[in-house]
């Protein structure tokens, strides 16, 4: 047992050697991004840079020219000056004038960064650990983007491919050359939702409101990542947009209703067994296995068994409820609004079902529908 | 001046030496036995923190997780932050006060030795309570040196009262070493020895100490309001319950930016004495190294909150904190310019404290620069919390604050133990640590600035290549540690004997008696030497 682990992290090292090397890339610097507020951000940055580059210049040189020439060995005497007021007046006076030079730009790019009125589209961004809720407001749609690299690669069992760690299941589509509003929150802890190629990072803070904007100038894909420690797996919540044009946007929200319409049809049809043990593990796997880990047996500690545990095993109401519900004043969350019946009925039977958990019974997609439509309205009064 | 009373130092000795066995250091009220166990414990911690910082390091050699799984990986990068911040700098700074402040003043001991005592034995205390989470169910606290709520509060291990009341009790320790540090400077200089006449490193760590007042109950008030939150029902930091996160923010970071400033003026100080002594010259812009020593201070409780840019200020909030981090540019400008002034015309030699010294002034600028660069608020939201971030506060923490510590210990070693460093092995832990520690932190801007967050355990494949880099750079530095422990050893143990101004450039009371110092120096009060009239 012991061996075999050990040849796979060896194999693991091997691959991940390779496909590290062939897709290199010796990055040095800020991207300059695609919007407007990103190139003023970015030359900014090779503006100050330069400054600093000057003046460590000139300090270092004159530095280094007094460490060669006034050295004992070169027979240098010490002089005996000690103090200057004129000298020590102008190195004061002349880095608040650079100082100043700096900041008019730097406070021009952030008063504009801060203008959010007038947007044409508002999304909502909630963080939730370990994966992003994307709402927009305007267009009665909501869904969840998780990370859809293989676990395999993550353990290096499986060779690594380009968009390692920065792809997900389902982009955040937004449309090109339109002002859109970012309306960030969370559901859990602090995260923070990043997009270099935007220069957009803002915190999403549980009980706030946070704004950010941007105007996208051309399609494409744009990567990003959480930037605030948000607890086991902040390194696996990845940020992907796809920016499109404006008539493409229309269209993918069109198909995106039809796909989430078509979904809840599917709660009212009968699921066998097998049919739910299946999708279940899909689902255990990309959305309760994170902390209660692929195998059931959770982290001592930290995150509960699911393995024998007495709710796995017990009154299924129970089971139901912690799901949906999830458990406050720990990780558990509730689970209601990120899945759909269907799902919440597989991931359920899989979990009584799975690992020894052996009790037979399936619980059905219908009896979950039922289940999440009263409580919403109970949410809403 | 030589001609202080030996003899009588000597006769002391006979009734007065340390005591035998363990006895001397657990109820020592020695001055220079607290600084020696403040150091020890202080390069202990070094080496602990060190090996956290190791396998953090090697499990982001490649992408992939390959080492430790991400959630003790988080452990890692808290306990190594809380470890060396707490553990090793402050500590390492406090020894040095001790061994030092009284000799450079001419005081018999610290103003308050029971209490010193008390200080020094709190921490071993504090360090095993808060290393033992490591063992316990749930892990050690894995949110981040910085703790950040809910993070800390709901969503913590169990291990998180332990380490509250860990940080209740380094602060008990801290807050006592400052006061006695501003009663023994305020009320036992020589008679003659003015303020402006103060050694800088004992202006320096004046400052510190009131920073450290000041803040260190602020630090114990928001652990104690997490402790409420956790235990008690209240809901400071939760806003289910009314409370606000950004508020553990403000207040964390009021402590937090100050307590940055407690790590580097100390560090200051020794660079203040160092180049003087190698340049054989004296201080240029003494005065002005005390004002801007001191405008360093103040403005350090006007810019915390450049570190939550991110958080959703409001506008003018922002240009505020912005203004003033950039304005902390000057006076940090002044001390760079007055030390580079000190070597100007100067007579150099280049002996290991000097090397030090000058890495210092070199790396500690270029992490000034980055730091320049983040306070620009509009573009730190490009480089908040990314490894931009880790290189410039391992640039000001390093190279900066640990150099500064390395130089001070190699400077006042032959004080210590009446013998001069083997200055081939000196040479060649400077060297080695210098390149391993530009290996190591150098390329994090780059991947920083390529997008790479920090405190994550596995990365995209773009990052790969300066990650290895900085891998390697770290076993180096790291590595070369043991170096820094062989001389230190090495000089306790023998070699050339040291004369009691170990340093030709040297000047100061602190070279005036012997070396090794006595037990017991300036039982009576001192004159100053000419140097100081």
């Amino acid at each position: 047992m012991v061996r075999t682990r050990i040849i796979t992290i060896g194999s693991g090292l091997g691959l991940t050697a390779v496909s590290a090397s062939a897709l290199a890339a010796w990055e040095v610097n800020l991207t300059p991004g695609v919007t407007d507020v990103s190139r003023s951000v970015f030359d900014l940055h090779m503006t100050i840079f330069w400054i600093c580059v000057a003046i460590a210049l000139v300090v270092f040189g004159v530095m280094f020219w007094s460490i060669f020439h006034h050295r004992k060995s070169r027979g240098a005497q010490a002089h005996h000056f000690h103090e200057n007021t004129v000298v020590e007046v102008i190195w004061t006076i002349i880095p608040i004038g650079i100082l100043v030079a700096m900041a008019v730009p730097a406070t021009a790019t952030l008063v504009q960064m801060y203008d959010t009125s007038e947007a044409e589209l508002d999304v909502q961004i909630t963080g939730y650990q370990w994966k992003w809720r994307y709402d927009y407001l305007d267009h009665d749609l909501d869904f969840f983007s998780n990370l859809s690299t293989p676990r395999e690669q993550i353990t290096n069992e499986a060779d690594k491919q380009e968009n390692y760690l920065l792809e997900v299941d389902r982009h955040l589509v937004l449309p090109v050359d339109t002002k859109i509003r970012f309306l960030l929150t969370s559901n859990d802890v602090i995260h923070s939702w990043w997009v270099p190629a935007l220069a957009v990072k803002k915190d999403a803070i549980p009980g706030f409101i946070n704004e950010a904007w941007t105007v996208i100038n051309e399609p494409g894909i744009y990567r990003g990542q959480c930037a605030e420690l948000c607890g086991k797996d902040h390194g696996f919540m990845p940020v992907v947009i796809e920016a499109v044009t404006q008539d493409e946007f229309q269209q993918w929200l069109a198909d995106a209703r039809e796909a989430k319409a078509a979904e809840a049809a599917a709660a009212e049809r009968v699921w066998t067994l097998d049919e739910l043990m299946q999708q279940g593990e899909q689902v255990y796997l990309s959305a309760c296995s994170a902390c209660h880990l692929p195998n059931g047996e959770g982290v001592p500690g930290a995150f509960p068994a699911l393995k024998g545990s007495p709710i796995a095993l017990g009154d299924v109401a129970a089971h139901i409820d912690i799901v949906l519900n999830g458990k406050s004043g720990t990780a558990m969350q509730a689970f209601r609004d990120q899945l759909s019946a269907t799902e919440l009925a597989a991931v359920i039977t899989y979990e009584r079902n799975a690992w020894g958990n052996s009790l037979g019974e399936a619980v059905s997609p219908a009896q979950i529908a039922q289940l999440l439509e009263p409580t919403t309205g109970e949410a809403e009064q | 001046m030589s001609t202080l009373d030996t003899t009588l130092h000597a006769d002391e000795h006979a009734h007065h030496g340390p005591a035998k066995g363990l006895g001397r250091w657990l109820f020592t009220t020695n001055h220079k036995d607290i600084g020696s166990m403040y150091l020890w414990f202080s390069l202990l911690m070094f080496f602990i923190g060190g090996c956290m910082a190791l396998m953090i390091r090697a499990e982001l050699f490649q992408p992939g997780l390959q080492l430790v799984e991400p959630g003790f990986f988080n452990q890692m990068t808290t306990m190594h932050g809380l470890i060396m911040v707490f553990g090793a700098v402050m500590p390492a700074f406090v020894g040095l006060a001790n061994w030092m402040v009284p000799m450079m003043i001419g005081a018999p001991d610290m103003a308050l030795p029971r209490m010193n005592n008390w200080s020094f034995w709190i921490l071993p205390f504090a360090f095993a309570m808060l290393i033992s989470t490591l063992f316990m169910d749930g892990g050690a606290p894995n949110f981040g040196w910085t703790f950040y709520a809910p993070l800390s509060t709901t969503y913590a291990p169990p291990s998180v009262t332990y380490f509250i009341f860990a940080v209740h009790m380094m602060g008990i320790s801290s807050i006592m070493g400052a006061i006695n540090i501003i009663a023994t400077i305020l009320n036992m200089r020589a008679p003659g020895m003015t303020m402006m006449k103060l050694p800088l490193f004992c202006w320096t760590w004046l400052i510190t100490a009131f920073l450290l007042i000041a803040v260190m109950p602020v630090l114990a008030g928001v652990v104690t309001m997490m402790l409420m939150d956790i235990h008690f029902g209240t809901s400071f930091f939760d806003a289910g319950g009314g409370g606000d996160p950004v508020l553990f923010q403000h207040v964390f970071w009021f402590f937090g930016h100050p307590e940055v400033y407690i790590m580097i003026l100390p560090a200051f100080g020794i660079i203040s004495q160092i180049i003087p002594t190698f340049a054989r010259k004296r201080l240029f812009g003494y005065a002005s190294m005390v004002y801007a020593t001191a405008s360093i201070a103040i403005l350090s409780f006007l810019v915390w909150a450049h570190h939550m840019f991110t958080v959703g200020l409001p506008l003018v909030g922002e240009l505020f904190f912005m203004f003033a981090t950039m304005l902390i540019a000057v006076p940090t400008g002044v001390k760079v310019f007055n030390w580079v002034a000190t070597m100007f015309r100067g007579s150099m030699t280049f002996e290991t404290p000097m090397l030090f010294a000058i890495a210092f002034v070199v790396l500690f600028t270029i992490g000034g620069f980055s730091g320049l660069m983040l306070a620009i608020a509009p573009v730190d939201f490009q480089y908040h919390d990314t490894y931009f971030v880790v290189a410039h506060f391992h640039y000001v923490l390093v190279p900066g604050a640990v150099f500064a510590i390395m130089a001070g210990v190699y400077y006042w070693l032959p004080k210590w133990t009446g013998h001069m460093l083997n200055e081939r092995m000196g040479k060649l832990h400077f060297w080695v640590s210098f390149i391993g520690v530009n290996i190591t932190f150098f390329p994090m801007h780059f991947i920083g600035l390529a997008g790479m967050p920090r405190r994550i355990p596995d990365y995209a494949l773009q990052f790969a290549d300066f990650n290895m880099v900085a891998s390697i750079g770290a076993f180096i530095f790291g590595l070369s540690q043991l170096i820094f422990l062989w001389n230190v050893i090495a000089c306790v143990r023998g070699g050339q004997k040291a004369e009691a101004r170990a340093w030709e450039g040297a000047e100061g009371l602190e070279w005036e008696v012997p070396s090794p110092a006595p037990y017991h120096t300036f039982a009576t009060p001192p004159r100053l030497p000419e140097s100081l009239q």
